[in-house]
């Protein structure tokens, strides 16, 4: 599904520059659920915006599906990122005028649907994350919970291959990042790939593999047992 | 290709983002509304100098003659100049290249009567040209000919005031009007916009004039209209080799201001194009300020806008908008909202010239207006330079990284 070789990363603070990721390697199986942790500055959110095509590589091989990802054109990066990926922010980052369906419907206007099938399909994204009845409001009449799971929706909407999701639950309390987290796992069970940015230990417990990174190099890989989020909902 | 979405898009990011569409609509609505409305004014003023110039031919010449106040080779001063039917051929003989009009004119003091109505009028013997000369319109019938010339026929055209003083319900042409003593017959009626004074006023052949009140040549004043390619100064030199040549003919001491006396149109015609033309410079210059402050306007709320739309950009192209969806998304809104804006200033300025434009009248500003064109231009000029002014942010933020649009908070 993804193989990632010797990838290196650094960024310019004035003169200066700062190594972040120093020969990362890792392999994710297709059906996988990866947790990502380590200190804020130890890389985490950096390896994730590069596998997300938001940001890229300096140095390294990185092949997702067997494409490799390099030199890509912004217009081929914008394909790419339509067709193979889903995303899920910390801070949900829906388009605020406009309302559920529509944010929802948005990666398929970029995949050229049809207008109909596009709100047929979306609604049925959002039926799938149990908000169906707010298809019509704007972000900012939903809450936390309900914002993340309309960014869940959209991400799902475009069928993608991979889910990439930076801190889904940093912005909710308790009780709704494990409704979230369920919600996530639900869709792992389903087959999809999940690869995730936290540094909340209950959280990567929840899914199946932990990876965790200090100054640039990842330091641990283990599989752990997977916590079930519904028990906690 | 027409992409129905691409326009839902923008329309919706119009509608839901209202303060920002009308506060850079409002921007290029006051631009143009400014625009139009000094546009109109000034446009106003250089109506009221055309008219207060009148319609006579504004290339006109008249020459007058008097006495003489110096001496000159063995003349004494006092001797009256007479000008008479040969200085007309004098005249175009010598400069017929630069004359475009040409008559001589005595005038007289009549009684008129017709069936009972009398009034006195200014009767006016002149050459068939000076119909041109004074910009006289026929209403009815024909104007002096060359054949009355010749022949001394006693017919007259007589003005409009005349026409409404005398005849009752009664066309006058083919009347005898009684002119202290002898009767005419009325072949014409004319009309001048220059009012009732020009109105009231009997044109004659001037061969009949002459015959019937003096019995000789002798001529009042000559009146000519030189050729209207002229510049304003080559018509001044004219003018003046004009009065230098009369001066030759009749012994006129050349420092003699009194014997011959020239007005010449083409004085005031200067001033007036002088006068146009500082206008015209100051409305442009206006005008292109104006034109400027939209242009910055517009292209500082197009900087914000993006500025403001980064991390939405950064959203769209986390879910794979390509750059260019993002350009064209941001420059064809900002292009609709110009053009509608520009319309909307368009049509209130227009509408505010129109309304208030009657109440000017007393400042001065006569028909305030505009060249529709001029202001469309205008406002193309201003969405040209709001498209350029998005597209250089739009292109910039179209390349940003997502991941640094995304944490642009």
């Amino acid at each position: 599904m993804l193989q990632i070789h010797q990838l290196h990363k650094s960024y310019a603070i004035g003169d200066s520059s700062l190594h972040v990721l120093k020969g990362i390697d890792l392999e994710v199986e297709e059906g996988e659920m990866v947790a990502i942790m380590g200190s804020s500055g130890s890389g985490k959110s950096t390896l994730l915006n590069i596998i997300g095509m938001l940001d890229e590589a300096d140095s390294g091989d990185y092949v997702l599906d067997g494409l490799p990802i390099k030199n890509l054109t912004e217009k081929k990066a914008a394909v790419y990122r339509n067709k193979f990926l889903g995303f899920i922010f910390q801070s949900f980052n829906l388009i605020n005028y406009k309302n559920a369906l529509e944010n929802v419907a948005l990666p398929l206007y970029y995949q050229g649907m049809k207008r109909r099938e596009r709100q047929e399909k979306a609604l049925f994204h959002l039926e799938k994350v149990g908000l169906a009845n707010w298809a019509k409001h704007l972000p900012k009449e939903l809450s936390g919970g309900q914002k993340q799971r309309v960014a869940i929706a959209r991400a799902l909407a475009a069928n993608p291959k991979l889910l990439l999701a930076d801190e889904p639950t940093g912005a909710l309390d308790t009780k709704t990042s494990y409704d979230i987290m369920a919600f996530i796992q639900q869709l792992n069970d389903e087959g999809k790939t999940i690869l995730m940015v936290t540094h909340e230990e209950d959280i990567a417990n929840m899914c199946k593999r932990i990876v965790r990174l200090r100054d640039g190099v990842i330091m641990e890989d283990t599989k752990v047992q997977q916590v079930r989020a519904e028990q906690y909902v | 290709m027409f992409d129905l979405d691409l326009w839902r898009e923008i329309f919706q990011s119009i509608n839901k983002n209202r303060t920002r569409s009308l506060l850079s609509g409002f921007t290029v609505t006051f631009a143009i509304l400014l625009f139009t409305i000094l546009f109109g004014i000034a446009n106003g003023l250089k109506n009221t100098f055309k008219e207060a110039f009148g319609t006579d031919a504004n290339n006109s010449i008249v020459i007058f003659s008097g006495r003489t106040s110096v001496a000159h080779n063995g003349l004494q001063a006092g001797r009256k100049i007479q000008f008479k039917n040969e200085d007309r051929d004098f005249l175009l003989d010598k400069f017929g290249d630069k004359v475009q009009y040409f008559t001589s004119k005595v005038n007289k003091n009549v009684n008129a009567s017709f069936q009972g109505e009398k009034n006195s009028y200014e009767v006016r013997g002149v050459y068939p040209e000076y119909m041109f000369i004074e910009n006289n319109v026929l209403k009815e019938g024909r104007y002096i000919n060359q054949n009355d010339i010749d022949n001394k026929t006693k017919v007259v055209v007589i003005g409009k005031v005349v026409e409404d003083d005398l005849f009752f319900k009664v066309n006058p042409i083919g009347k005898y009007i009684n002119l202290s003593g002898i009767p005419y017959k009325i072949v014409g009626v004319f009309t001048d916009d220059e009012g009732d004074s020009e109105e009231s006023v009997i044109y004659m052949p001037i061969s009949t004039t002459q015959s019937i009140y003096g019995n000789n040549d002798y001529v009042d004043l000559m009146h000519l209209t030189y050729n209207p390619e002229m510049n304003s100064d080559q018509a001044l030199a004219f003018g003046n080799s004009i009065k230098r040549s009369l001066k030759e003919k009749f012994d006129v001491a050349r420092k003699d201001q009194r014997a011959i006396r020239l007005f010449n149109m083409a004085q005031g015609t200067k001033q007036v194009d002088v006068m146009t033309f500082s206008l015209t410079i100051i409305i442009l210059v206006i005008g292109f300020g104006t034109l400027i402050a939209g242009i910055v306007g517009i292209s500082n709320i197009m900087i914000f806008i993006v500025k403001e739309r980064t991390k939405e950009i950064g959203i769209r192209k986390a879910l794979g908008a390509s750059p260019r969806s993002i350009i064209s998304i941001i420059l064809i809104e900002s292009i609709i909202i110009t053009a509608i804006a520009g319309y909307v200033g368009l049509l209130v300025g227009v509408g505010v010239l129109e309304f208030v434009g009657p109440s000017l009248e007393q400042y001065f500003i006569k028909d305030p207006g505009v060249n529709n064109g001029l202001v469309i231009g205008a406002t193309l000029t201003l969405i040209i330079a709001g498209a350029i002014a998005g597209y250089l942010p739009a292109k910039k933020a179209s390349r940003i990284k997502p991941i640094v649009a995304l944490r642009n908070d």
